[in-house]
């Protein structure tokens, strides 16, 4: 029998369809892939019964011919989305044993369709990293290692489980998300596909808050009709979340395989950032070469306020996260450290529960919004933010979709950059931008480098054109003919 | 109309002015809460009403209520104050365990509602009040916080969450307000504003409607200078008093501050800005926090919110749905009623005051409605310390009282004893006028029985009279007590007159 855990979600379903196998089979697989992959360090919680339990009541319901669109399909859910009765800690220490009583709209979504839960996946704390290595629950191993090395990797992060996951087969896809760059950065690391949709798509209903006005779900999937399929799916409009939008979600699968004649390609200039390594420039040249072959015309554009993409970034997302994390406090629910009074309390128990980032981060925010530097920092970011807002605008004047590398380097090794905390940011600085203008990105493994690890290329929408990412990334996925899997050493 | 008088106090050292600007919370009379869909009800068990919004569990979000946003609206449209199109919604954060967000949405940068004006009658004590003009700066929408329990044990401190992100309005004044009785006065003119427009139910022991004072003090003369200028450095060192929900209190406690204030300025010492309040029991107010002790609230705009955008047609149709207001209503009784603007200011200004005259009034002699219901009932209510709900008489037999004045039936002296019987629940003014015999006698015979009778037992008065009219007063005495009162006084006179010649 052919090892089901390999399969694409789109063929897992067709599989489904055409009772091949049952989804207890298909999810049994996963359950023992899981098993077997504890040293990657994906999922920081299992819920091999419950998986179980919902194929067979996904089998019972395809005998009955009432399948849903992911009918039997186990994915991997980030620990930042709310499960009912599913321990949800955003993989930090001060949400101790917290198990939600609600469910987030993005994972009821999939339940909804028949999609199966394998568990949950690690994550950088509230989603703060990019290398998955400030996990309350320890570092996810990347699959992937370099030629000839022994070395552990870092599959990239925020969302470092759900690309590992994905990577390493244990789950047919996973939900991911998206603050700064934590789907498409880890997807590059690994050799995935992962998208962040249009700010609004998704809701964020039950999503544990990092920066609010950035955050927003998508998928890591195998290919980029996975993708495709699992994020029509996960968005939706949600009165419960006041900035979601109210309208239809598209089929964005069939974009997919339309090819990308007769569509035009900028090519921003400011991206071409000093120290932009040989390897990443030369995968960049290969992207802008395979979809002039299949009919797009190539523009160069330009974003003039790149350069200040990655600092106002820096301001925003640390401000509205020292707001957002303030309800960590040891009062209602998580961890507590008692202390002689009420301030001693609030101290001992955020001390010990957040993470030295998360700490950072929070500190930073605190400082950019005090009296007598709100105006300095956060107003200037903000004003910054609508410039890079402003130069997409004008860029889409000439070009339906913009093509830039999805990361300045491969992953790297533990320990080589988290001693230094901006030379972790500047992983963001090409996915950044997307977020501060709330445009949908795609990044899409496009080759390997000499060290033998994936490269991805990202390709940037405008507002709502998921399906222009869609065809880029499927013209990319279909010239790069990427099907290079990690060595099992695990 | 009485001119608006300046209230000083005397110093060692001179003459002082009090300054004031109130910030009004109310709380918006909506069954669900500002953004989750728990209930807003009063005296629920510790907790019962609070949403996974309300207790800020992990990836909760706000989802603003429509409906406390238009009561916001009606509140802005009943103070003719400008309503802003464009608000938005900032996070005020500080750490407290009845705070579970961590930070309180308010509105600080762009308040839902803008300048308005309201006119405040002030009442005073044996004499005719006065209006005044108080601008309101702006009305915003904010969350309340929950409940902090101090005292149930003596190691630990409960939390009770029922109130976390009810819909609050803040109000806030422009420093237009003089003295303690004008504080009070505004308050109560707001709060029957509120309560004509049914935005919020004006309780305030259950707290729903309270009050900030901001006082300071001033030489005189100083307060023109900075209605001039606009430029506050013309006024002193303000203390915000918290929380004050009873009209008494908030004047005792300005009273007090004003006092506190000048001794520490004559005594050569500076006041300190500070958040003070007031403890009825000693009748003095007390440091709650410095400003130093103040926190930096690091507002910004709430992330998880979309800017409000109010449709212009939305707000004309709220417009047209207004009541009337408390003012509207005292035009309106000045107009139809011919009453005085005291009279009509004092009769508007609660709802129920203008709906119970209204009900005597009907059909009836107007003005002698107003009289009977501002002096005597009122009178006796006050004395009583009863509210309008518990009087013993009701509209309708107050107007059946009236009516027996009016056409006759009895004069004024015997409806104040026959009001008196009412009260005491001898039943209606018609019922006790019959049993007593109280009926007025307008028979000319039977008065000029008793006339004759008078002149002829007299004739020492008699003469007196033809000299000095004036005495006609014993006359009228005499032929009231012979008839036990009952007699109209006008045909007592009118018989008398003719009788005696004068």
């Amino acid at each position: 029998m052919t090892d089901l855990t390999a399969l694409t979600l789109a063929k897992a379903l067709d599989g489904l369809k055409s009772k091949q196998f049952s989804s207890v089979e298909l999810t049994e697989a996963f359950n023992a892939a899981i098993a077997g992959a504890r040293v990657l360090n994906a999922f920081v919680v299992e819920t091999p019964e419950k998986a179980l339990e919902m194929a067979k009541a996904s089998d019972a319901r395809r005998a009955s011919g009432k399948a849903g669109r992911l009918d039997g399909a186990p994915l991997g859910i980030k620990d930042l989305y709310c499960t009912k009765g599913v321990r949800t800690t955003a993989c930090s220490g001060i949400l101790g044993d917290f198990t939600p009583t609600y469910e987030s709209t993005v994972t009821q979504n999939l339940w909804d369709e028949g999609a199966v839960m394998l568990g949950k996946l690690n994550m950088d704390e509230f989603a703060m990293g990019s290398s998955n290595e400030t996990s309350h629950f320890g570092n996810v191993i990347n699959p992937w290692r370099r030629k000839g090395d022994n070395q552990g990797l870092t599959p990239g992060g925020s969302s470092g489980g759900s690309a590992s996951s994905v990577a390493a087969n244990l789950c047919l896809a996973a939900t991911a998300s998206d603050t700064g760059g934590s789907i498409r950065q880890p997807a590059a690391f690994t050799g995935t596909v992962g998208i962040k949709p249009t700010y609004g798509r998704a809701s964020r209903y039950g999503m544990v808050a990092f920066a609010s006005s950035l955050d927003q779900a998508g998928p890591i999937a195998k290919t980029v009709e996975d993708s495709a399929l699992l994020l029509e799916v996960m968005c939706s409009h949600d009165p419960k979340d006041s900035t979601s939008l109210n309208i239809k979600t598209p089929d964005w699968r069939q974009d997919v395989r339309k090819g990308v004649k007769g569509m035009k390609i900028g090519i921003p200039k400011e991206y071409r950032i000093d120290g932009l390594s040989d390897e990443i420039d030369a995968l960049w040249q290969q992207g802008i070469k395979w979809l002039k072959e299949a009919g797009a015309t190539i523009v160069d554009i330009s974003l003039p306020h790149t350069k200040y993409a990655l600092p106002a970034y820096y301001i925003v997302a640390p401000a509205e996260a020292s707001s957002n994390l303030a309800r960590y406090d040891g009062m209602r629910y998580g961890a507590r450290v008692e202390g002689g009074n009420l301030t001693q309390t609030y101290e001992g128990t955020r001390a010990s529960g957040f993470g030295k980032e998360v700490q950072r981060r929070l500190m930073i925010g605190t400082y950019v919004l005090s009296s007598g530097y709100y105006d300095a920092y956060y107003l200037r970011a903000q004003k910054v933010r609508t410039r890079i807002f402003q130069d997409f605008v004008d860029a889409f004047g000439q070009c339906d979709a913009i093509l830039t590398p999805a990361c300045p380097s491969p992953a790297f090794a533990f320990g080589e950059k988290s001693g230094d905390p901006v030379e972790m940011y500047l992983n963001d600085v090409f996915t950044v931008t997307a977020n501060l203008a709330g445009l949908p990105g795609i990044a899409v493994p496009a080759g390997l480098s000499a060290s033998g690890l994936p490269l991805g290329l990202q390709v940037i929408g405008k507002a709502l054109d998921e399906a222009a990412c869609f065809r880029v990334g499927g013209a990319l996925e279909d010239a790069a003919g990427f099907v290079a899997k990690p060595d099992r050493w695990w | 109309m009485t001119e608006r008088p300046t209230f000083r106090i005397k110093g060692d050292t001179g003459d002082w002015e009090v300054v004031m600007g109130l910030e009004i919370h109310a709380q918006v009379a909506s069954n669900a809460k500002l953004f989750s869909g728990a209930s807003t009800a009063f005296g629920s068990d510790p907790n019962c009403n609070v949403s996974l919004v309300d207790a800020a569990m992990p990836g909760m979000l706000p989802v603003i209520n429509r409906f406390c946003v238009e009561q916001a609206i009606r509140t802005g449209l009943g103070l003719k104050a400008q309503i802003n199109s464009y608000s938005r919604f900032d996070r005020k954060n500080y750490f407290y365990p009845d705070l579970p967000q961590g930070y309180q949405i308010s509105q600080f940068a762009h308040p839902i509602v803008g300048e308005g004006e309201i006119d405040v009658d002030v009442e005073v004590p044996g004499k005719e009040g006065y209006t005044f003009a108080c601008r309101i700066e702006r009305l915003h929408l904010e969350q309340d916080a929950g409940k902090s329990i101090h005292d149930m044990d003596p190691h630990a401190t409960y939390v009770d969450l029922n109130r976390s992100g009810v819909a609050l309005m803040e109000i806030v004044s422009k420093p237009d307000v003089r003295s303690p009785a004008e504080a009070a006065a505004y308050v109560k003119k707001l709060r029957a504003i509120v309560i004509a427009l049914g935005t919020c139910d004006g309780d305030m022991e259950k707290g729903n409607l309270r009050a900030d004072v901001n006082v300071s003090v001033c030489r005189p003369g100083q307060y023109e200078k900075f209605r001039a200028t606009g430029d506050f450095k013309h006024l002193g060192t303000r203390c915000e008093l918290k929380n004050m929900n009873s009209y008494r209190f908030i004047q005792q406690a300005i009273e007090y501050e004003a006092r506190r204030q000048i001794e520490i300025i004559e005594g050569g010492g500076k006041v300190d800005q500070e958040t003070r309040l007031f403890d009825p029991v000693k009748g003095e107010t007390r440091s709650m926090r410095s400003k130093e002790d103040a926190h930096d609230y690091r507002y910004f705009p709430d992330p998880d919110l979309l800017p409000l955008e109010l449709e212009q047609a939305w707000i004309e149709d709220i417009r047209k749905s207004l009541p009337e207001l408390p003012d509207q209503k005292r035009a309106r009784f000045e107009k139809d009623y011919g009453l005085s603007r005291y009279d009509a200011g004092v009769l508007t200004s609660d709802a129920d005051k203008a709906r119970f005259f209204e009900e005597v009034a009907r059909g009836r002699d107007a003005k002698l409605a107003a009289n009977w219901v501002t002096q005597e009932l009122f009178g006796y209510l006050n004395k009583e310390g009863l509210e309008l709900s518990q009087s013993p008489v009701t509209a309708s037999a107050l107007g059946g009282l009236i009516a027996l004045i009016s056409d006759n039936t009895i004069s004024g002296k015997i409806a104040k004893d026959v009001f008196a019987r009412m009260i005491a629940g001898e039943g209606e003014a018609g019922t006790i006028v019959e049993k007593h015999g109280l009926k007025q006698v307008t028979d000319t015979g039977a008065i000029e029985k008793v006339v004759d009778e008078i002149i002829a037992a007299n004739p020492d008065q008699v003469a007196k009279v033809k000299d000095k009219p004036q005495t006609l007063g014993w006359f009228v005495g005499q032929v009231m007590k012979a008839s036990g009162g009952k007699a109209n006084p006008q045909a007592v006179n009118d018989i008398l007159k003719a009788k005696l010649g004068i």
